[in-house]
């Protein structure tokens, strides 16, 4: 069954106009990649399904019920969990208060299981999230998204500006995640990193979508890689 | 007693008088500092409030005969009077408006306290109002240095720290204070989280509209109750938010120091431009640091 569809989705900021007609779908278990420039669309698409930026027409579908229109609360609590790019975390607040004050829907994720994906965020419970390095503070949305245990998260560039390190450790969590179950959303410029994690691909690119297949069928796509991924 | 004794004396003794008025006017802009912080709402209704918790607190007081019962039932009822009056604003109207700019919420304000003052016109008369202090707090204590202190002014320097204490633990330490203050930085992610922002945004409201009625009614006994009261306050509660930073509620409270002592000892001063000291206090303090004392949450 198909777990999240978007179909024909049109968005505008004020009168420009961003995506158009974009379709896509996420199946329960899977990751799907976004793959597109900076501007090309994803993080729109990401608050498309959101409703941080309310699409003007089409379709939003999730577990089977039309979702468009309702409030970004009301979809957190059906089970969507959302990660910007920019991360956002409450600054003014410490680590443990950024999870503490999330909706617990009934789940199993708490904030020990949270601390067990990420240890490093253990030891630094008490500081506020303002001052947490750019991986801690990745680490911090991502656990915050977790705590209403999603059961779609919608990753926004979660490797950008990371280092290295960071960025393996962040594949492997995100690996955990999907063997947990949690079907993700992952949008990405890092097309390197992105295609070892994900099943299916869509490129996008100036708010259309380009490409839908599977990681072989892109990689073996010179065209698409050169004219839209610049790799 | 020599003059340099004398003098001492009566700096102490005005000292404690601009630490009463502090007191009101910490507990009435914190509250207004609580709202722009949070929602973003200039309130300029949040005067009238002020006002209409006075009144309350006379009719309180009168239907329980004066006196001290009077005054402690309004102490209680008339703060929850003025809450559910603001209950009712924010869901009736302030809810649907979040979204606009904040002209149009100052300009729906400044309508709202106009027609609160003539409610208010409507419902008392345009006539004084007084409610009287309580038996207990009748006459004075000697502290320090021989100066009588009026016992409802050692009241209210008691009360001040107490409810800037309960303010405290409700922005930091209840959940309903942690998400207050992450929605004033950042509602969409609040929402995005689960959060019904709309709802928070009722409960900061009347949280910060119940301590403009608790202002009202701790002012109504050392004041003449009157139409028009809300104005100076309103005016003097912007100042002390501007001079602390947005929306911070510990601004206030040194907003409300400096506005409140500069008051008491202007008069000491300058006993015919007494009034000029305060807003002079605003204008170097803005100078020296022009987004206020404290940081800002806008």
């Amino acid at each position: 069954m198909t777990f999240l569809e978007l179909t024909k989705v049109n968005t505008f900021y004020g009168l420009s106009h961003i995506l158009f007609d974009v379709s896509l779908s996420v199946n329960k278990g899977e990751i799907v990649g976004l793959l597109g420039r900076n501007g090309a669309g994803k993080s729109t698409t990401m608050k498309s399904i959101m409703a941080l930026v309310p699409p003007r027409s089409g379709f939003i579908r999730f577990k089977g019920q039309d979702i468009k229109g309702k409030d970004p609360y009301l979809l957190f609590r059906t089970g969507i969990g959302y990660v910007p790019d920019d991360r956002r975390v409450f600054a003014d607040l410490s680590v443990d208060d950024n999870l503490e004050i999330v909706y617990r829907r009934n789940g199993d994720w708490t904030k020990e299981k949270v601390y067990q994906l990420f240890p490093p965020l253990a030891e630094i419970k008490d500081r506020r999230a303002g001052h947490l390095s750019g991986g801690e503070q990745q680490m911090l949305t991502i656990g915050r998204a977790l705590m209403g245990s999603p059961e779609l998260l919608l990753l926004d560039e979660p490797t950008e500006g990371l280092a290295p390190l960071i960025v393996k450790a962040l594949e492997n969590q995100i690996l955990q995640l999907k063997s947990m179950g949690i079907s993700i959303l992952l949008s990405e410029q890092n097309v390197k990193s992105a295609l070892k994690l994900v099943d299916r691909v869509y490129v996008i690119d100036n708010g259309r979508i380009r490409f839908e297949g599977t990681v072989k069928d892109l990689e073996t796509n010179e065209e698409i890689k050169k004219r839209y991924l610049m790799v | 007693m020599d003059t340099g004794a004398l003098l001492f004396q009566k700096i102490l003794s005005q000292i404690f008088v601009g630490l009463s008025r502090t007191t009101i006017l910490f507990i009435v802009s914190s509250g207004m500092s609580l709202i722009l912080g949070v929602l973003r709402i200039p309130n300029i209704a949040h005067g009238s409030l002020y006002m209409i918790g006075a009144f309350m607190a006379f009719s309180v007081s009168n239907f329980f005969g004066g006196g001290s019962q009077g005054f402690w039932m309004a102490l209680l009822l008339a703060p929850i009077g003025v809450a559910i009056l603001s209950l009712i604003t924010e869901r009736g109207i302030f809810q649907f408006l979040y979204k606009r700019e904040h002209l149009m919420l100052l300009l729906l304000t400044f309508a709202l306290s106009l027609i609160f003052g003539d409610l208010v016109k409507l419902v008392w008369g345009a006539e004084y109002k007084s409610v009287p202090v309580p038996q207990v707090f009748h006459g004075h204590l000697t502290l320090v240095a021989g100066i009588p202190i009026p016992l409802y002014n050692l009241f209210l320097l008691l009360v001040g720290p107490v409810v800037a204490i309960l303010l405290w633990l409700f922005v930091n330490k209840t959940k309903m204070g942690k998400i207050s203050r992450a929605a004033a930085v950042d509602r969409d992610m609040v929402g995005a989280v689960g959060i019904n922002v709309s709802r928070v945004f009722a409960a900061v409201f009347v949280v910060g509209c119940l301590l403009a009625g608790l202002g009202g009614v701790l002012v109504a006994p050392t004041v003449n109750v009157t139409l028009g009261m809300d104005h100076t306050l309103i005016m003097e509660a912007f100042l002390i938010v501007i001079m602390g930073g947005l929306g911070n509620i510990w601004g206030a409270l040194i907003g409300a120091l400096i506005f409140g002592l500069a008051q008491s000892l202007g008069i000491l001063i300058w006993p015919q431009f007494g009034i000029i000291f305060p807003y002079a206090a605003v204008v170097i303090v803005l100078m020296i640091k022009p987004t206020g004392l404290l940081k800002s949450t806008w």
